[in-house]
């Protein structure tokens, strides 16, 4: 069911950066190439609206404790948080923490804003297409899932996701491990729950169900509370579509939202990043061959064992 | 046999006759609203708010937080245009209408149908934070989170607590 890589004019970007045709070896289905392809009928996606959430920080306790995340170094009802810049910057996502609410002080508001960041779990992710080793997968419940075994660390799809998301975690150096929210896919999604933010947020900020539904629920939010809201549903459209979808009382870019990120898919523009740096194109190639060598070795003993075991049985 | 057969029915009757009345009252009762406060899946976070019901009643009209379902005709316009008439509800309370659970495939199920207008509503917890803060912040009650309901045991591992006491938690408030 699930499919990894979905479309064939993204395939020029594995060619690219693996160099020779040989290092892909990827098996493709023919309807898996299809061109139009906009995402799964029935994901899910959420619906946040900025001008419910109240900055409680619920949603990142319960992120923390149902993805075993390392302890905060604040506990969550601490609020100073809002005030923290690291090099300028509000809080981002890491390797400790999967989501983070911040806030923004917009003028001539007479109360700040929160925009809670996590992974958007695009409809055509930019990590998934950039990803050489398949590490990524598309869930059909809408879900952007990692298997942290055939990661081999290279970062590409760190560069390659408009929202800045994917970390990663070097518990030893030849275990690199992505980590980023994966919409509680394995504890909850997949049965049919709503992730564990959504649950846990008092205000009903974080709004869950059929993606297509959370558009015509955003819809009517912005119809029948005329003035409320600007009329935009970021995410919709934004980076090819997103599953994690925003709706703001004040202007996208004053709550922190980057509103360059192209309408369509990202890939071409990783493209077009790639054209702009010859350099990593000839130098790419060959290392990125040995590393496909490596991860695809790995593989192979992985079966080997497998097979050696069911021997032994 | 004959008297279980009785005993059965005369149970029935009383519990329809249950069914009926309390729904019949307009007010909820006070001292019953702390319990429909609970939510399960976050009453072990938090203790149990003890809602003052008829605290509330002195200040705001029914319609207020019962929408349509006191026979009250509902202020805002969106409402009017199904609800100008609407009399009382079989239910008035707050969580015969609004899901305890929430994003749950069946609350979804539910709200799958072309033709329905609500597909917006919110569940019990949404209902109650959205409706009461709201108020709140404009008639000038409690906002902060610990103001309303103070963590359980588990609640406060679940905020991890215990790291650092937060001492800007209590004067928090939620919307300033
Ligand atoms: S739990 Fe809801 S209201 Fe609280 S910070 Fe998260 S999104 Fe905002």
């Amino acid at each position: 069911m699930k499919i990894k890589k979905l479309l064939n004019r993204r395939t020029f970007l594995k060619g690219s950066l693996a160099g020779s045709a040989a290092a892909v070896s990827l098996s493709r289905s023919p309807e898996a190439k299809a061109a139009t392809f906009e995402g799964y009928p029935d994901s899910m996606g959420v619906l946040v609206d900025l001008s419910r959430c109240v900055g409680c920080r619920s949603c990142e306790a319960a992120c923390n404790e149902e993805q075993q995340l390392p302890l905060p170094e604040k506990p969550f009802n601490d609020f100073s948080v809002f005030d923290e810049l690291h090099h300028g910057q509000k809080r981002r996502t890491d390797e400790t923490r999967y989501t983070v609410v911040n806030r923004y002080e917009v003028p001539g508001l007479d109360h700040p804003l929160f925009h809670k960041v996590q992974c958007n779990h695009c409809q055509e992710p930019a990590c998934l297409t950039s990803c050489f080793v398949n590490a990524y997968t598309k869930t059909p419940e809408g879900a952007v899932i990692y298997d942290p075994k055939v990661c081999v660390g290279c970062r590409t799809c760190m560069v390659a996701c408009p929202f800045y998301i994917p970390t990663f975690r070097y518990s030893s150096a030849f275990q690199p491990r992505i980590m980023k929210c994966i919409f509680c896919y394995d504890t909850r999604l997949k049965e049919g729950k709503p992730p564990a933010c959504v649950e846990a947020c008092p205000q009903e900020a974080l709004t869950f169900g059929r993606r297509q539904e959370m558009i015509r629920v955003g819809r009517q939010r912005i119809r029948e509370n005329q003035g409320r809201y600007v009329d935009h549903i970021y995410g919709e459209h934004e980076a090819g579509g997103t599953a994690w979808m925003y709706l703001s009382p004040v202007e996208f870019e004053e709550a922190g939202f980057d509103t360059s990120v192209p309408k369509e898919p990202i890939l071409n523009y990783v493209k077009d990043f790639l054209s702009i740096v010859p350099m990593v194109l000839t130098i790419w190639p060959a290392l990125f061959a040995g590393i496909h060598l490596l991860a695809t070795r790995k593989d192979g003993i992985k079966k080997q064992q497998q097979t050696e075991g069911e021997a032994e049985k | 046999m004959r008297c279980t057969f009785m005993a059965a029915l005369s149970i029935m009757a009383l519990m329809a006759i249950g069914a009926l009345y309390p729904n019949q009252t307009f007010a909820l009762d006070a001292d019953d609203a702390p319990e429909s406060v609970e939510i399960e899946s976050l009453a072990e976070l938090y203790q149990p708010v003890s809602f003052d019901h008829a605290l509330h009643v002195e200040m705001a009209d029914c319609v207020e937080c019962h929408h349509h379902t006191t026979g009250q005709q509902p202020v805002d316009p969106n409402c009017l245009r199904c609800h100008a008439q609407s009399t009382e509800t079989e239910s008035i309370s707050c969580e015969a209408c609004h899901s305890a659970k929430r994003f749950y495939p069946e609350d979804l199920k539910e709200r799958n149908q072309p033709e329905l207008y609500h597909i917006d509503k919110p569940g019990l917890k949404g209902a109650y934070h959205l409706n009461c803060l709201g108020c709140h912040q404009q008639q000038g009650g409690p906002t902060g989170c610990q103001d309303c309901h103070a963590l359980t045991k588990r609640g406060e591992q679940l905020f991890k607590v215990s790291i650092v006491p937060a001492e800007n938690e209590s004067g928090h408030d939620t919307h300033q």
